[in-house]
């Protein structure tokens, strides 16, 4: 029902790249998303931001599939990626990059392997090739000479960085980050923050981050939107999001405790 | 009135837990069916990774040959010694050779062997998927389009299940071989009489019936190991709770199949 009644009105307007329709979920008896609603325009960077547990891992998940939701849509170029055959949903995910929390590299191979993994499953390129597209994404994300390195030996910030080369190395339409600063110290959250902006600059993506740090939202997003509640509450271009009048935005941008929280 | 109330919300209690006893359990059925589903769907589709089957088969089969092997042949040898001295007691030493070659082939071989394996690889499995789904790798895995069971599950299950036959067969070897050993050595039997009669009652189709036996005991702990670790939550404890349970669960699933499989098809 939703479905249709977007394919219609969107026919005028340029389709959005992600269109979130009505999401529910809920985890052993505790509903995290209840009517979820966003749209993702092409090449825009959207980022989600909300307090720890509302749900923003959740909703993220649910954009590439990796969570089945229990009502909603999730539509990706006007296919519903929460309805489509196993081939044909593994075919919209190749549309996708995504960087997790803490990287999640595989441990048993090496950075390049890492790197080299989508496209030896999936691009058909010969050893050279794949050598110098590795070597490529590296360099994009100022990581040279560091392909023969195990992912133990890498340090939080090179984790991120290795899991930003191995998403965008089958040249991605979409590319999705999880949490990209947690854990991370100011500078190096920033660093991170640059390598964004410049995989943006030079890859016509569209970008989705969730995070809750508010400083490396208004450096890489072109809107931000709020999830509260399993809800989006606010979506807004960064200056004008930073003067909305929504008391808890302005807590949560200031950082100042709730009242009813603290109780 | 109070104590009847106490007596009622009691009952309920029972009943609740035997509800959410139950329910777990189909719940573990379910998840074991699942992987099974998915792993015999993903087994056909392309691409087949060789390489990858290839090393799973070394881990399952050449990498447990040694602990399958001193298993099987301690069994035999026991074997040997323990029905000597009771067959000694009715003048039936002759058949102890018979003993040692029917029961390892049809019962002890395969079901030790799966034991161990599902001890040695069946815990594994559930380790190191365990550990990659609470990392992410395996949502990283959905995220890079590769199935996950495609590229985890299948090799692991169809070397495991592959491999255990002819581990059997050797370990059908060795164990026979250790009875030998012990009777000729330490019991005086006859070489050339004990050898015919280990074979004299031996039919092809115990030896068959012990090798599907053992096909069936490698599908279903790998495909235990890894539901286990593919289902796993909650970190590091997470991780262990699942290798345990894969042991144990693997193992009583083999015992209890084992009954049915030797009584419905041999």
């Amino acid at each position: 029902m939703a479905t249709g009644e977007r394919g219609e009105g969107g026919q005028a307007a340029a389709p959005p790249k992600i269109a979130v329709i009505d999401l529910y979920k809920s985890f052993a008896g505790r509903e995290v998303l209840r009517g979820v609603n966003l749209e993702v325009e092409a090449g825009e960077s959207l980022v989600i931001v909300g307090g720890s547990g509302a749900g923003k891992s959740v909703l993220i998940k649910h954009l590439i599939g990796l969570i089945t939701p229990e009502r909603g849509h999730v539509i990706i170029d006007g296919e519903d990626l929460t309805n489509c055959e196993p081939a044909r949903c593994l075919a919209i995910r190749r549309k996708f990059g995504m960087s997790f929390q803490e990287g999640a590299l595989f441990d048993s191979m090496t950075v390049f392997e890492n790197i080299a993994f989508p496209l030896r499953r999936h691009a058909h390129m010969d050893e050279a090739a794949i050598v110098a597209r590795v070597q490529e994404c590296l360099a994009l994300v100022h990581l040279d000479g560091t392909g023969g390195k195990a992912t133990s030996e890498l340090s939080g910030g090179m984790r991120r960085r290795v899991g930003f080369a191995r998403a965008i190395s089958l040249q991605p339409e979409i590319l999705l980050f999880d949490e990209p600063n947690t854990g991370l110290d100011p500078i190096t959250s920033a660093v991170i923050d640059t390598v964004i902006l410049e995989m943006r600059e030079r890859l016509d993506v569209t970008m989705v981050t969730i995070t809750h740090d508010m400083k490396s939202a208004f450096r890489i997003a072109d809107r931000i939107a709020m999830l509260r509640n399993g809800q989006i509450t606010a979506i807004a271009r960064p200056d004008v999001f930073r003067s909305l009048a929504d008391p808890y935005i302005q807590k949560f941008l200031t950082g100042e405790p709730l009242e009813e929280e603290v109780a | 009135m109070s104590a009847e109330q106490t007596q009622v919300s009691g009952v309920v209690g029972v009943l609740e837990s035997v509800g959410r006893k139950s329910l777990g359990l189909f719940e573990e059925i379910g998840r074991f069916f699942f992987i099974l589903h998915a792993t015999v769907y993903w087994t056909f589709r392309r691409p087949f990774d060789g390489k990858e089957w290839m090393r799973q088969m070394v881990r399952v089969g050449v990498d447990s040959l040694p602990v399958v092997g001193l298993t099987s042949m301690f069994t035999g040898m026991v074997l040997a010694l323990q029905t000597y001295r009771g067959f000694e007691r009715f003048h039936a030493e002759g058949f102890v050779a018979s003993v040692v070659s029917l029961s390892l082939t049809r019962e002890l071989a395969p079901v030790l062997a799966s034991l161990m394996i599902a001890g040695r690889v069946g815990s594994s499995l559930a380790a190191e998927l365990g550990t990659m789904r609470v990392t992410e790798q395996i949502d990283a895995l959905y995220a890079m389009a590769t199935e996950p069971i495609q590229y985890l599950v299948v090799p692991r299950v169809g070397a495991t299940t592959v491999m255990l036959p002819p581990l059997v067969a050797i370990a059908n070897g060795l164990g026979i071989f250790g009875g030998y050993a012990i009777s000729v050595a330490l019991m005086g039997a006859n070489p050339v009489t004990y050898w015919e009669k280990t074979f004299q009652y031996l039919d092809l189709n115990d030896v068959s019936s012990g090798l599907i036996k053992a096909a069936v005991f490698g599908l279903i702990l790998s495909v235990t190991g890894c539901s286990k670790g593919f289902f796993t939550t909650g970190g590091a404890e997470g991780v262990g709770r699942a290798t345990t349970s894969a042991v144990v669960m693997g193992s009583v699933v083999i015992l209890v199949s084992d009954f049915f499989l030797t009584k419905i098809l041999f």
